[in-house]
Formats: C-alpha cells, structure tokens, sequence
C-alpha cells in the first residue's frame, strides 16, 4: 500500500466508515460510488456500529509479506449488523474460542509496521463483544 | 461468427524450473504448438500472463514471446484476469478468429514463480483480492478460500476429511503425466495429517505453484480440416464476472460468475451438464472444486464434495475432473492454468491422454477462474469425428 | 500560590479506560532474572498485544470516553495524548486518535511528555480551554506501554494501559472541578535519552525526594487552599508506581486505607506510566455515589505532580454504564510466559 492510499482510506481505516444509500436505504462497506445493490448514486457517509458476527474465520500461518512478525494470526468475514460483510483480523481472542455466528466489535489496532523507520499501519479489527465476555 | 478450432497445442512440464526464464518458457511452449499444428506463420499473439511484472519486474510480454518465440513483426499483446489469464487469453484469441479479422492466432500461458521468496509470491498472489479491503487487512489469497470452506462446512456439515477426494483423484492422475509437477499419489491419511497454511485448508487442499507455459494454435474450422487428424473444435467460449471482494457478495457460496460463464458455455454450444464427458475445473483449493462442480451444474448446491465422495469424480466416474491431474497436482503456474486445461482436455478428445484416457469422449468443459470467483472463463471442446 | 480554578466551572462529563488483555506475573520474570530471589513489587502487570501501542490504547479509551458523555465527537475542540511512549518520535498520535474517533478537522492535537504525569498535563489544560471558554469540549488521554531494561527492576512494573477524559461545562459533569494544583522542579530521578529503547533511574532516589515530595507537596497545597481535610474526601488516587508508594504517601497524607483501595490497580495491572493515575481514577468514578469528593493526584519523573479535587454530580450513576467499566478490563486476562512478553515487546529482534 502507499501512503496515498492508505490517507484516502483513513476513515474507513480507522472507524470503519461507511456509506448509506440515499435511495435504498441500505448501508455499504466500503463505501463506493455506485451502490452495489440498487445500482444509484451512493454518496451519503455513514458510520458504522461495527457490531456484527463472525461469518466465517481463518487462522492465518504463512503470512503475506509484513505481517510475517504477527503469524499465526486470524482473519474473518463479518456480518455487520446493518447488512455488509466485511474482511478483517481477529484480535484479543484465541483461535479455539472462535466460532461461526460469534458476536464481536471493531476496534482499532495496528495492521503493520512498514519497517523500523516507515509508516504504521492501523485499522479495523474485530474482537469479541467485551461487555458479554466480562460484565 | 466463424467456427474456431484447435490445429495445434504445446506445453512445458510444470515444476521448478531453475535454469529456464520467463520467456524461454513462453518461447518454448508457443514453438512445441506451432510446431504440432505445422504452422509458421501466426497474425496474433496473445500472451496470459499474471505475475510478471511483480515477480520478474518484465511487462510488454506480447512483444518478448513474439521476437524470442521467432516471430517478431506479429501484433502481439498480454492479457490479465489474475488466475484466469490463461484461459482468457484463449477466448482473447477465440474472439479475433471467430470475428474473422485474424486467421491463426496463437494464445500462450505463461508464469514463472519461483524467482521469488515464497512471502513475495503469497503477496504478488494477494493482488488477484482487493488490495485496499482484502489483502491490506493481512488476508492472504488462501485465507479467503479457507474462509470460503469453513463456512461451506458449516452450512452443509461436512468435515474437512470430506474433501480429501479431490486430492486424492488429482494426485492419482497427476502420477501419470509426464508434464505434471507432483507425480505421486496421496493417501486420505496424508490429507488429513498435512500442514496448515491458513485453518482448514491444508498443503494438500491447496495446488502447488510451479513454472510452466502451454499454448494453442487456434484457426478457422476450415483450415483445421485441410490440416488433417482430429478436428477439435472450440464449442463454447464464455466469460462472466462476479465482485473482487467476496465480502462485496450477498452468498459468498453461490460463486456468480462459475454459474453464469458456464449457463453462457451450454447456451453457446447448445449442450448441458449432462453432456459433458470430462471437466477440467480450476482446482485451485478442494473448496473450488466444490464449488465449481456446483456452479457448473453438476451438483446441488452443497452437493459438490458429495459428488467426490460418491466417486463421481475419477476417471470412470459421472464427471471425471483433474484428469491429468488438475492444479493440485499438475501444478499451477497461475496465468498459465488456463491454457493447460485447454490443452488437456484436447489431448483427452485428441485420444493422447495416455494412461489417463478417458474412452469415447466427445465434449470436454474447462474451467478456469481469477481471483476468489471474480472472473471465470468456461469452454467447451467438442471432437468431430 | 494558590489553588488553580477556571473562569467557568467544568468537570469531567466523560471517560473511559483501556487495559490490554494479556499480564505477565512477576514471579514469571523473577523466574528468568533473579531465581525467584527477588521481592515482587505487584502480583502481575498488563502487556500490550503485537497489534497495540498508545495510539490504539488511546483510541479505545477515548471512544469508551466518548459513549458515557454522549457527544459528538466533532464537538471536541482539543485531542490531547500524554505518553512516554508515542508509537512515532515525529508524527502526533493526537491527529491518529483524533482521525480515528471523528474529531476532526476543526480540533486542537497535540501530544504531550513529562514521563508519567503527561496525561494529568493535558487534563490541566482541557480545564483551562474549556474553562476559559475557548472551547466546550476537550479531550485529554494518558497512555503507555512502558518499557524496562530486561532483568531491572523497571521491568517488573512498566506497564501498558491508558484512560482518557472528555472535559466539559460543569452542568453536564458526572464530576464537577473544585480545584487544581501542579508543582514541579527539575529532578534527575528518571530519563530516557533519544533512541534509547530502556529509561535510566535514580534507584532509591526515586522515592523520598522525587515522588514522595512531589505528590505530597502537591496535595497538602491543594488541600490546604480548597480548606479540605482528608476526612471530607471519600476517595483517593495517588500515582502507582508500585503498591508501597502510593500506601505511604496516603498515610503521611491522612488518609486510610479505604480511600485508596478502589483507585489502586497497580497489584493487577503494574505501573501504566502516564496511564497510571488516570485509570486509578475511572476505577473510583466507576463505584462512585454522587455528592462524592476524589483526590487524584499524579507524579511524573523529571518531575513534578499535577493535583485535581473532583466532586460527583447526580449524573456519574446515569452515565457509567454506557461504557465497559474498569474492573471488565481488569477481568479480561490472558497470563503469558516471559518467552511471548519478549516477543510482543519487540526485545526479540528480527532483521
């Protein structure tokens, strides 16, 4: 990613922003001009919950290259609670506590480090919902 | 619209090939098809290609393979569909025949993987996924597959064990042809004890990349009848897309594309699922057979792994697949898999699979796909007597 | 000099706190440097995970901050991050925390450094843009993952966690502001030079003339200008470096063991640097009635301490329980050995 890219997509990076459409109503991540489901002009921000389940996980053990010092790390599909699935890391949980259908939250963390001397790298991850695991 | 036929088909075996580069591969396969065809001189060269400029920093590859393949003067350009280069680059190819404004073209798949680290390959390979909302968040191509086969378990209740056919029938194949990467057969043990690249999908869910090229000659079906032996005549050429992303999906399962290029396929060649004596489906991971079985109308959905478990799937089952051993085990050198299947199952029709024979076959489907589903290209191969 | 108050009274009208799941026992550490000779200053203490650091930490903190004042984050006229351990030399993580919360554009960033006492600085100075007028909103965090030489004492207590503040006009505080004070000179107890990964220390120089001095110096003036005995006060925060310091200086101070037991984490947790005081404080305000005094005071090596009597408004019990309480994140645990530690704090080198 170059660091362009990763300051256009800062606020679906790091809040998970994203868009309703004004004429559907329905709710995109991430946001894109057409929407994917009744093809109108798709515009409006709209923040997201980042409530959602777990559609389906992945423990990750050969890593891409720059995730390498984080390997073995989980990935997941989630179902957001207002519609879109959306691809992100698990965090604060261990691969044998991970089911299909389990509630969870974004937060936000770092991805990666661009080496020593570059950019971190932080956005959206998913953990379980902390107030049904310890209150 | 003119009717379009194989007249010639060549191929490199798939594996490390340490002391042979990007264009000696492309080269070399792309000679072996002219040569098999008794061609000199091609109008159109369309190369299928995927990693070339992340892995070996060389793009313009049309014009490279024309001047080393010897045919420097012809238009020549490379096409990209991330795991469907090959196969589309055929259809590239098809097209301009079909049209009629090129008489022979030459469509060649080539990749060459292993000058690079395997982190820089399982990137580079990333980049068939959404970059900015797939593969930035750390998920490699083989975790979106995985993800995709956990949740088929966990909608249809199978176990990962349940899918150890597919490798299975690919490694058994893949025994016999010379040009294979993996020529030894797997037990459903071996599949059930192999390491975890990303949960459940395993080393032995999962092709193993190699080098390779393959190519075909393509021209008018009059022409393939002046040249003599088998007429093999392209029946179907179709293509369709789904999302990049699979989160951008509203069923992930249901692979939109495999469906839609292969209801195009039947309808252009006026033939369905049942007609079908063999098919060459993009066996990537043991999910994607699964679903490109289904897609394909060969099975419910959710049938797919039923079918392998059944048997269907061998040599003298219903749908024989992987028969020369597919990705799994030919090898898959990703924008030359395409181009393999195809030349494959014209080997098959052509009655030169050797021990893989399949008797009396008359239509062959193949099925190659990019990305996690996201560009698919189907064919279907029909020999006339 | 007298007792620090605003032009217009404010108070705390939210806050929030973030404690990283995983904790590394100091017998784990005794294990591998002393034999198990050494004396334990706490039980255990929080280690931040491979994917946190003070931005993160900050981030969660600020967003839990948030939900209890029910604001707009646009509102916020000021993102202030105190830290000994910014994840970037130059690069603020105000503007990271304050991207990520939705802060931004029209707001003040700016990170803050006085070792452990950074994030009670900034809480000064939301008191003083909010209750000069400049602003309604302010918001100010302190956070850390500290670090200690491995094998030194440090080691046993530096910490990671944070908590963060949202400042607003005392009608809308579940904590209204009766008073500040700050006093600081300059200590040579504790430093770290640039591009240095461990910080030096004093030793025993530490204790009686740098935390001890300054936190009780701090608190008598405070509680000497607001004419208030430790009586009136129901709980006590003190800076928890470990459990001894902030004991002593509560009894040299007059105060019992029960004003402070809510407020002291460092048993649990260790020592969250500039995170230290602050959680100590969501800790009370989470179990606090209203009508309720709280004495936070800070210390910071180099050094100096900042010293802040709140008073519970009606409020505090309405708005709590839009946000995780203290104790979920201390309930949140996951031991892990000195091998994993080593790892995660990047002690382990890799090119």
């Amino acid at each position: 990613m170059t660091i362009p890219s990763y300051w256009r997509t800062r606020r679906q990076r790091l809040s998970l922003e994203g868009e309703i459409c004004p004429h559907c109503r329905r709710h995109v991540f991430p946001p894109r001009d057409i929407c994917p489901y009744c093809g109108g002009p798709a515009k409006a921000a709209a923040s997201l919950s980042g409530r959602g389940t777990v559609y389906s996980f992945s423990l990750v053990h050969n890593a891409p290259a720059g995730f390498e010092p984080y390997a073995p790390y989980l990935v997941a599909i989630v179902k957001l609670d207002e519609g879109p699935l959306v691809t992100a890391q698990l965090t604060d949980v261990s691969p044998d506590e991970v089911s299909i259908g389990m509630p969870v939250e974004m937060v936000t963390r770092k991805l990666r480090e661009e080496g020593e001397e570059g950019l971190i790298v932080y956005g959206y991850k998913f953990r379980p919902l902390l107030q049904a695991e310890a209150l | 619209m003119r009717d379009v036929a194989i007249l010639g088909l060549g191929q490199t075996p798939v594996g490390e090939h340490w002391d042979l580069s990007l264009r000696d591969l492309g080269a070399q396969a792309i000679v072996s098809a002219l040569k098999d065809a008794g061609i000199e001189a091609p109008q159109l060269l369309v190369v299928g290609n995927m990693l070339s400029g992340s892995l070996s920093h060389q793009e313009n590859l049309g014009a490279l393979l024309a001047d080393y393949a010897g045919l420097r003067g012809i238009e020549a350009l490379k096409v990209e569909a991330a795991c469907a280069s090959g196969a589309m680059a055929v259809r590239m190819a098809y097209l301009a025949v079909a049209g009629g404004m090129v008489d022979i073209a030459v469509a060649c798949g080539v990749e060459k993987m292993t000058d690079g680290s395997s982190e820089e390959t399982t990137t580079a390979l990333a980049a068939a996924a959404d970059d900015l909302f797939e593969s930035d968040q750390g998920i490699s191509f083989v975790a979106l597959n995985a993800m995709l086969m956990r949740r088929y378990m966990h909608e249809f209740g199978y176990r990962r064990e349940d899918f150890a056919e597919f490798a299975v029938n690919a490694h058994r194949n893949a025994a016999r042809n010379p040009n294979a990467m993996f020529r030894r057969p797997i037990t459903p043990q071996a599949f059930a004890e192999a390491k975890m690249i990303a949960t459940p999908i395993s080393l032995l869910d999962s092709a193993g990349i190699g080098d390779g090229a393959a190519a075909l000659v393509l021209g008018p079906m009059d022409l393939a009848r002046r040249l003599g032996g088998a007429v093999i005549r392209i029946a179907a050429s179709a293509s369709a897309t789904d999302s990049v992303a699979l989160h951008d999906r509203r069923d992930p399962l249901e692979v939109r594309a495999i469906y839609l290029s292969a209801q195009r396929a039947y309808a252009q060649a006026g033939v369905g699922p049942q007609d079908i004596d063999l098919f060459e489906l993009h066996d990537a991971f043991t999910i994607m057979s699964a679903l490109s079985l289904e897609g394909a109308g060969f099975a419910p959905r959710g049938g797919g792994v039923r079918l392998a478990l059944e048997g269907e799937i061998g040599l003298e089952g219903r749908i024989p697949i992987s028969t020369m051993g597919g990705l799994k085990a030919r090898g898959h050198p990703v924008g030359a898999t395409g181009v393999y299947q195809i030349v494959e199952a014209a080997l098959q029709l052509r009655g030169q699979a050797g021990e893989n024979q399949i008797p009396n076959c008359r239509l062959a489907m193949t099925q190659n796909i990019g990305g996690s589903g996201a560009n698919v290209v189907t064919h279907i191969l029909e020999r006339l007597a | 000099m007298s007792v620090m108050k605003p032009l217009r009274a404010v108070g705390i009208v939210g806050y929030g706190a973030y404690i990283p799941r995983f904790r590394l026992s100091t017998t784990e550490i005794d294990r591998i440097w002393h034999g198990g000779e050494a004396l334990a200053p706490i039980r255990e203490k929080a280690v931040a995970g491979l994917d946190e650091d003070t931005v993160t930490i900050s981030i969660e903190a600020a967003r839990n901050a948030l939900a209890r004042a029910g604001i707009a984050p646009s509102k916020l006229r000021a993102v202030w991050v105190g830290s000994e351990s910014h994840p970037y030399a130059v690069k603020p993580s105000s503007a990271i925390v304050a991207e990520a919360i939705g802060a931004t554009p029209e707001t003040l960033g700016a990170d803050w450094q006085f070792a452990c006492k950074a994030g009670t600085e900034a809480l000064q100075a939301a008191i003083a843009l909010v209750g000069s007028g400049m602003a309604d909103y302010a918001l100010a965090i302190g956070a850390d993952t500290a670090q200690g030489r491995p094998g030194d004492e440090l080691e046993y207590t530096a910490a990671a966690g944070g908590a963060a503040y949202i400042v607003g006009p005392a009608e809308e505080a579940l904590a209204t502001l009766e008073g500040s004070y700050s006093y600081v000179t300059d200590m040579p107890d504790f430093w770290r030079r640039p591009m240095q990964r461990y910080p030096q220390h004093g030793g025993r120089f530490t204790g009686e003339p740098a935390y001890f001095a300054h936190t009780e110096a701090a608190v008598r003036a405070l509680m000497e200008g607001l004419h208030i005995a430790p009586e009136e006060v129901t709980w006590a925060v003190f800076h928890q470096p470990n459990v001894r310091f902030p004991r002593r200086a509560a009894q040299e101070l007059g105060f019992q063991p029960h004003h402070i037991a809510p407020g002291l984490l460092a048993e649990e947790i260790g020592n969250t640097y500039a995170g230290s005081a602050l959680l100590g404080l969501s800790a009370v305000l989470d179990i606090a009635e209203p009508g309720q005094r709280i004495l936070l005071v800070s210390f910071g090596s180099g050094a100096g301490s900042d010293a802040f009597l709140w008073r519970t408004t009606e409020r505090i019990a309405e708005r709590r329980s839009a946000a995780p309480f203290t104790r979920a994140y201390l309930a949140r645990r996951t031991p892990i050995d000195y091998g994993t530690y080593v790892r995660y704090h990047g002690k382990l080198h890799m090119h």
